[in-house]
């Protein structure tokens, strides 16, 4: 293991984050400000990067189809919000997993009749092909570089977001006290139609990256939900900066367990067995963290009050 | 017959024993259609048929056991694959060890695999029970939402272990060549295999009976309804909670090595997360918090994935549908429609 | 170390800034109706919710008839002895009163682990829940959900499911908040006659009825015990008129 290696894994962990924090801070703003769990987020997922796909193919521009794809994951977002979703609000946990799982099956096996089940496929854009010497003699390919600096970008504008705009200060209102806001007068259900769209666009904006260096294929999503759910589990389920660290924790040490176990177990067995435990316990890793963490913390790193 | 009796303040005080209300008219018959068709179709020579009720009674046994913890615990578990799946690996290594007639896992001082149904059962009832208790003292520390994801997430990571571990065809499966064995009986026969699995679904059916009507269900009842009010009382909740989850792991654990039987196959799809939440689908589509709603729900989803599976390849887009509009409109399920009560609670 | 039966030293909780408990000491002696007045926000929740279990006080400590409650859990102070009834009454809706009450039966006979025998049958667990209900003069109520119950009849279950503990204390949040008149005064008739079977610490509003039945009252203002004594005590202290009797109509409502 050199250095160089270490580091670029710590990137590819960072980029990883980066992913399942567009991911997490969705479900989280959903679940902080409307109180609902929202299962089909990964549809939204998989809308964003089949729609980057399609769009990218047809017109032949990777940035035309990367801003229709979040669009239109947005727009299915306040969508679905409005036909189905905003019924649930009041509904217990129980009809929120059961009507959500429901909409998983309809988005993906719609997904599978409209568009088959042979993956799609993006490449990356001309402008971001190649790689980037960093530090430690590193070559490192300048898209998940891009990706990562993306990730920065949507974490300070969220923070700006919530914490300058009205927007946002109808937010943070939602999320201390759902009946004050409504008794100041703020119109609730456009809110919520917005929290929602906003949540399904940076999910959609996930996939359609992720697109371009994964096959865009049905069920897509469902790895990266789970593992969003692993994420705003650590964090505190609300809490956008909870959301925030999760996703860098999970991603690096997702990324690296899976490099350096394997390594460590030889140091004590013999080779062959050695990749097979360590690829084994590393694709555990995460889970043993979350037990960790809510054995100290039943509640999440940035527990929110509700 | 019904549960519901026990459960409910407005029954009679005594159990009615001999007095079936109308929920207990449908359930006896949901039983009646199953051995009734199960035979009519062996007799008939239509062994696809016998297994497909053989399917539905063991789905029922899997939804049986998460509606110990979901319906009458209260516990939304989004995990329950993981048992299921446990069961199946369970009976799937016990009889690739048998063939090899290697010791089990290949660990050179346990026993030798087994094709012997009776000790793989026992097998997976103890090692579900044993996974249930882990993940349910861990995630019995929460609530909510967070309980959901935790269990979701444990059942994920046993998915990706299973995945990842190549001894026992790692995301191929493992073939089951010869149905395990239960003493004299031919278990090949397909009517044979469904009496077993019928007799272990009524099996886990009245032990539920007389567990939720035992001190320990009134304990369990309370857990779900007010815990403030049980430990009021003097009992802590979440000791309580995690024996039925443990159970409820158990129980899903056996239907798991049944249905590898079943198939003669276990793969990582028996621990796919579609599967907890197509279990909890069959709870929620019989009625939650009955006890023979895992049976209607059963039923109606295996008739469901037969008739519309073959008319599309799309069929789960309508299952979608379905299960939509059961959420949204018929909370009460296959129970609550035909006996027209609404759920519990 | 005294003869009272809950004995309440030296309490103390802060939140941050607010010293919500200060220095609390109250003694129940048996035999007695023991009231705990103030006005609102004076900190009477909190110190319920120590003495109930459900908030770890930062220093002091708590007796109960010689034992100490500190490290034990709600449920472990129940089956010590602790009866307490909740100012939101705290019941299982759907069951019925019975149902409701026998748990506590249960839980005195320290069975909740049985898996085979039917409850309903179970004349160990219906017997002794039955004679609370007819003392509580709730016997016709047996079989009604609670859900179909009046408030007033609500909070007699409550006490009833206490009284089912055989309780050393009985712990009463407010038992005639929201009580008309006429429920008022069969609520008090009630307690009179249960002092002599257990203590009773009462946590109310009411003041006619806590002069009426209280044979020692604490004022409890700002986290602080600020006066002890019987009613002709207090309704002289200077210190109490002004803090609490003062104002006491814009309180009641």
């Amino acid at each position: 293991m050199t250095l160089s290696l270490l580091f670029e894994q710590l990137l590819n962990g960072l980029q990883l984050g980066t992913m399942l924090f567009l991911m997490a801070s969705g479900l989280t703003l959903v679940f902080g400000v409307m109180g609902l769990i929202n299962l089909a987020h990964g549809s939204f997922y998989m809308t964003g990067a089949f729609v980057t796909a399609w769009v990218t193919g047809t017109t032949g521009n990777f940035w035309v189809g990367l801003l229709a794809g979040t669009l239109a994951a947005a727009a299915v977002g306040a969508l679905v919000e409005f036909a189905v979703i905003r019924r649930l609000y009041h509904r217990d946990h129980l009809d929120q997993v059961l009507a959500t799982f429901a909409l998983i099956l309809i988005f993906s096996e719609g997904t599978r009749w409209l568009y088959g089940s042979s993956p799609l496929w993006l490449n990356v854009p001309d402008s971001l092909a190649g790689s980037v010497i960093l530090p430690f003699g590193v070559e490192y390919p300048l898209y998940r570089l891009a990706i990562i600096g993306m990730g920065v970008l949507i974490a300070i504008g969220l923070y700006l977001l919530i914490s300058r705009t009205r927007l946002g200060m109808r937010i943070r209102a939602g999320e201390n006290d759902r009946e004050m806001i409504g008794a100041l007068g703020v119109d609730i259900s456009t809110l919520y139609t917005l929290v929602f769209a906003l949540g399904a666009g940076l999910a959609g904006l996930a996939g359609a990256t992720i697109g371009a260096l994964q096959s865009v294929q049905v069920g897509m999503g469902e790895p990266v939900l789970i593992l969003a759910f692993v994420v705003i589990v650590i964090g505190g389920i609300g809490s956008i900066k909870g959301a925030l660290v999760g996703a860098l924790l999970v991603g690096v040490v997702d990324t690296l367990g899976r490099v350096l176990l394997p390594d460590l177990f030889k140091l004590f067995m013999e080779a062959s067995a050695a990749s097979g435990v360590g690829a084994a316990i590393a694709s555990m890793l995460i889970y043993i963290l979350m037990a960790i963490i809510l054995i100290f913390k039943p509640n999440g790193l940035f527990a929110v009050k509700h | 017959m019904t549960q519901s009796h026990s459960l409910t303040a407005t029954g009679p005080a005594q159990p009615a024993r001999f007095r079936l209300d109308r929920e207990g008219w449908i359930s006896l018959g949901l039983l009646l259609i199953l051995v009734v068709g199960a035979s009519v179709a062996y007799l008939a020579g239509e062994n696809f048929f016998v297994n497909l009720a053989s399917r539905m009674v063991i789905i029922a046994l899997a939804g049986v056991g998460l509606n110990l913890a979901l319906g009458f615990g209260g516990m939304v578990s989004f995990g329950h694959a993981a048992y299921f799946g446990l069961g199946g690996y369970v009976a799937g290594i016990g009889a690739f060890h048998a063939f090899d007639m290697t010791p089990a896992l290949g660990i050179p001082f346990l026993p030798n695999g087994s094709d012997q149904m009776i000790p793989l059962w026992l097998t997976a009832i103890a090692l579900c029970g044993l996974l249930a208790y882990g993940i349910g003292r861990l995630s019995l520390g929460t609530s909510g939402v967070y309980f959901i994801m935790i269990t979701l997430a444990f059942a994920q990571m046993i998915y990706y272990f299973a995945i990842s571990w190549p001894t026992y065809g790692g995301e191929d499966g493992l073939p089951i060549y010869i149905r395990n064995q239960l003493w004299g009986l031919n278990t090949n026969n397909s009517l044979v295999f469904f009496f077993l699995c019928f007799g272990l679904l009524l099996a886990a059916l009245s032990f539920c009976h007389r567990l939720l009507g035992s001190r320990f269900g009134a304990a369990l009842t309370m857990a779900r309804l007010n815990p403030v009010r049980l430990a009021t009382s003097g009992v802590e909740p979440r000791p309580v909670k995690l024996v039925a989850f443990v159970i409820s792991g158990m129980i899903t654990g056996l239907a798991g090595a049944l249905f590898a039987d079943l198939n003669g196959f276990v793969g990582t799809s028996m621990l796919d997360w579609h599967r907890s939440g197509e279990i909890m689908v069959i709870v929620i589509l019989g009625g939650v918090g009955r006890l023979y709603g895992p049976v209607a729900g059963a039923m109606l989803f295996v008739a469901m994935e037969f008739w519309l599976g073959g008319l599309t390849e799309y069929w789960q887009f309508f299952l979608g549908l379905v299960l939509l509009a059961v959420v949204l409109f018929a909370r009460g399920g296959v129970f609550g429609l035909l006996s027209g009560r609404s759920r519990h609670e | 170390m005294n003869e009272a039966v809950l004995s309440i030293q030296n309490l103390n909780k802060r939140f941050g800034a607010l010293h919500a408990t200060k220095d609390v000491s109250i003694n129940v002696m048996p035999g007695e109706i023991h009231a705990l007045i103030g006005p609102n926000g004076a900190g009477k929740s909190t110190l319920i919710a120590q003495i109930a279990g459900t908030l770890a006080p930062d220093s002091g400590t708590l007796w109960l008839d010689g034992q100490s409650l500190d490290s034990l859990s709600v449920a472990e102070r129940a089956r010590q002895g602790l009866g307490r009834s909740f100012q939101v009454s705290s019941l299982a809706e759907s069951l019925s009163v019975r149902r409701n009450v026998m748990m506590a039966v249960q839980a005195l006979q320290g069975s909740s682990f049985r898996f085979w025998k039917p409850v309903n049958s179970d004349a160990s667990l219906r017997e002794p829940a039955d004679a609370v209900l007819a003392q509580m003069d709730l016997g016709h109520r047996a079989d009604t959900p609670v859900a179909e119950l009046s408030h007033g009849e609500r909070r007699q279950v409550e006490v009833a499911c206490a009284l089912a503990l055989k309780p050393k204390i009985l712990l009463l949040d407010e038992p005639m908040a929201g009580l008309g008149p006429e429920g008022t005064a069969k609520l008090t008739t009630l307690l009179e006659t249960l002092k002599h079977q257990v203590p009773i610490l009462l946590i109310e509003h009411d003041m006619d009825a806590v002069f009426r039945l209280a044979d020692r009252i604490s004022v409890l203002v700002a986290g602080e015990v600020i006066a002890h004594g019987d009613s002709d005590t207090i309704r002289n202290d200077p210190n109490v008129r002004e803090a609490y009797l003062g104002d006491d109509h814009a309180e009641s409502a």
